[in-house]
């Protein structure tokens, strides 16, 4: 069962690295905002199966932590692209 | 019943990596940040549902249950939100006042 | 398998360290860095370093990347002011042949460790108990290495007085960072108004927590100060102006909090920070109380950056 579990947690891992090539060349500042996003809910898909195969305290709280601070970073994302568009 | 359980967190643990794998596979194939943006927050917010649909009996108590659950719907408020905002911006429109 | 895993793993984290700092613009290499924190993050947990991963994930990700993030967005336009004060070719080299040497002596420091190494764990394990608190990383960083901990602390008031510091005089006393308009509706609005309550629980959560489990002060003050952030560019928080009494106490209460009770320590019990064993768990919760509220305020204050608008 465990190993089965890491398994899917390498795998998601591995979906999430790839897709990293768009945050890395682009082209639209979009692309890359979105490959940021399928790393941040990878990482949360993986940690919350290493959490479930190993029993290890507190991982789950990184994932939930993760998924807080994911949400954060998209919206200031986007509102960099958009150039703060206070006052 | 164990066996049962074990079956059934097998296949939607198994489906949720599908998902997962076919979100990466669009966002490096699909032609467009639009249509990239439409297949990928279906990919990630549904392969992470079906991760801790299939976690959710092993999760030892209601507790943790209710943490992974919590897990989940942040990730999607997060995608429909940020998807929302990145697709405003692609299509140059400003923010409704 | 997990040989394999880890292998990719560190190779990812590696490649998008030198893609994020080879790469040219600023907005893709503030991605590459909040990517790479969150590999880090993973490449703890893979360690069994749960409460690292957390802070890692909070704090440099997060945190360090949205602070990042405004800093480049306020340097747009400034092209000449910032070819002035990058540094010549000459002094770029020097300072990568120093940053190498520290790195490779720090490389042969940790593989010339004596196996196993040398280390207090043991000691510190027989004497947890007398704290009170179960998680010994709190243990260590509150008791064992307390004025480091204190000077971590200290350093985040230090930080936002340099940004203040910055200000030009006619601000003074003004609100600081933009102002952004309220959102009434739209996806911004929504989650503005849905996660604030969710965070901050979760935050108080990850900070209580810190006790006995994985989390702490600087995690959870994190996530609150994420939350704050968040009602603050949706418009429906206002900062208070640097001016507030009220804001600089949130500022300054950790480190007193702290600086207090380790003074108190000379009179009740052995010295600086070192706490009565009967309420040594209490005083730390206080402690770390204060501190989650104090991180909080001056990470927002960060994001904000030092007064721009009108005098209030």
């Amino acid at each position: 069962m465990a190993e089965a579990l890491l398994l899917a947690a390498g795998l998601i891992l591995l979906a999430a690295l790839a897709g990293l090539y768009r945050a890395l060349r682009g082209p639209a500042a979009a692309d890359r905002m979105m490959a940021a996003q399928l790393l941040c809910s990878g990482g949360i898909g993986a940690l919350l199966l290493v959490a479930a195969a190993t029993g290890m305290a507190g991982v789950v709280d990184v994932a939930l932590v993760l998924a807080l601070l994911g949400a954060f970073a998209s919206v200031a994302f986007v509102l960099a692209a958009r150039g703060l568009s206070g006052r | 019943m164990s066996t049962l359980l074990t079956l059934f967190s097998g296949i939607a643990i198994a489906a949720g990596v599908v998902f997962f794998l076919a979100g990466t596979v669009a966002l490096l194939r699909f032609p467009d940040p639009l249509s990239r943006l439409h297949a990928l927050t279906k990919a990630d917010s549904l392969g992470l549902g079906l991760i801790v649909l299939g976690l959710l009996p092993w999760a030892g108590g209601w507790f943790a249950a209710l943490k992974l659950i919590l897990v989940w719907l942040l990730v999607l408020l997060a995608g429909a939100t940020a998807t929302q905002l990145i697709a405003e911006r692609l299509r140059g429109e400003d923010p409704p006042p | 398998m997990t040989l394999l895993l880890d292998l990719i793993l560190g190779l990812a984290v590696v490649g998008v360290a030198v893609w994020t700092l080879a790469v040219r613009e600023n907005f893709p290499a503030v991605i590459g860095f909040v990517a790479y924190g969150l590999l880090l993050a993973l490449v703890w947990v893979r360690l069994g370093a749960v409460d690292v991963a957390l802070t890692e994930a909070a704090l440099g990700a997060g945190a360090t990347g949205v602070i990042l993030l405004f800093a480049v967005v306020r340097l747009r336009g400034g092209r000449a002011e910032i070819d002035a004060a990058t540094p010549g070719p000459r002094q770029r080299l020097a300072a990568g042949i120093l940053c190498g040497v520290v790195g490779l002596a720090l490389a042969v420091a940790v593989l010339s460790l004596p196996d196993p190494a040398p280390s207090q764990a043991a000691a510190v394990a027989r004497h947890l108990p007398e704290l009170g608190v179960a998680n010994p990383i709190t243990g260590v960083l509150m008791a064992y290495r307390g004025l480091d901990t204190l000077l971590e602390a200290v350093v985040l008031v230090f930080a936002v007085l340099a940004i203040w510091s910055m200000a030009p005089d006619r601000r003074w006393g003004a609100v600081p960072g933009p102002v952004f308009p309220v959102q009434s509706n739209g996806p911004l609005s929504l989650l503005a108004r849905l996660l604030p309550p969710i965070g901050i629980v979760v935050g108080i959560y990850i900070a209580w927590v810190g006790a006995d489990a994985p989390g702490g002060k600087f995690q959870g003050g994190t996530i609150l100060a994420a939350m704050g952030i968040l009602a603050w560019v949706a418009g429906l928080w206002r900062l208070p102006p640097v001016a507030s009494r009220g804001l600089r106490w949130a500022v300054v209460a950790g480190p007193l909090a702290f600086i207090g009770v380790g003074l108190l320590g000379f009179v009740f019990a052995d010295g600086f920070l070192s706490y009565p064993p009967a309420i040594a768990k209490p005083l730390i919760l206080l402690i770390e109380a204060a501190m989650t509220l104090s991180v909080a305020a001056a990470l927002v204050l960060m994001v904000a950056g030092p007064p721009e608008g009108r005098r209030a």
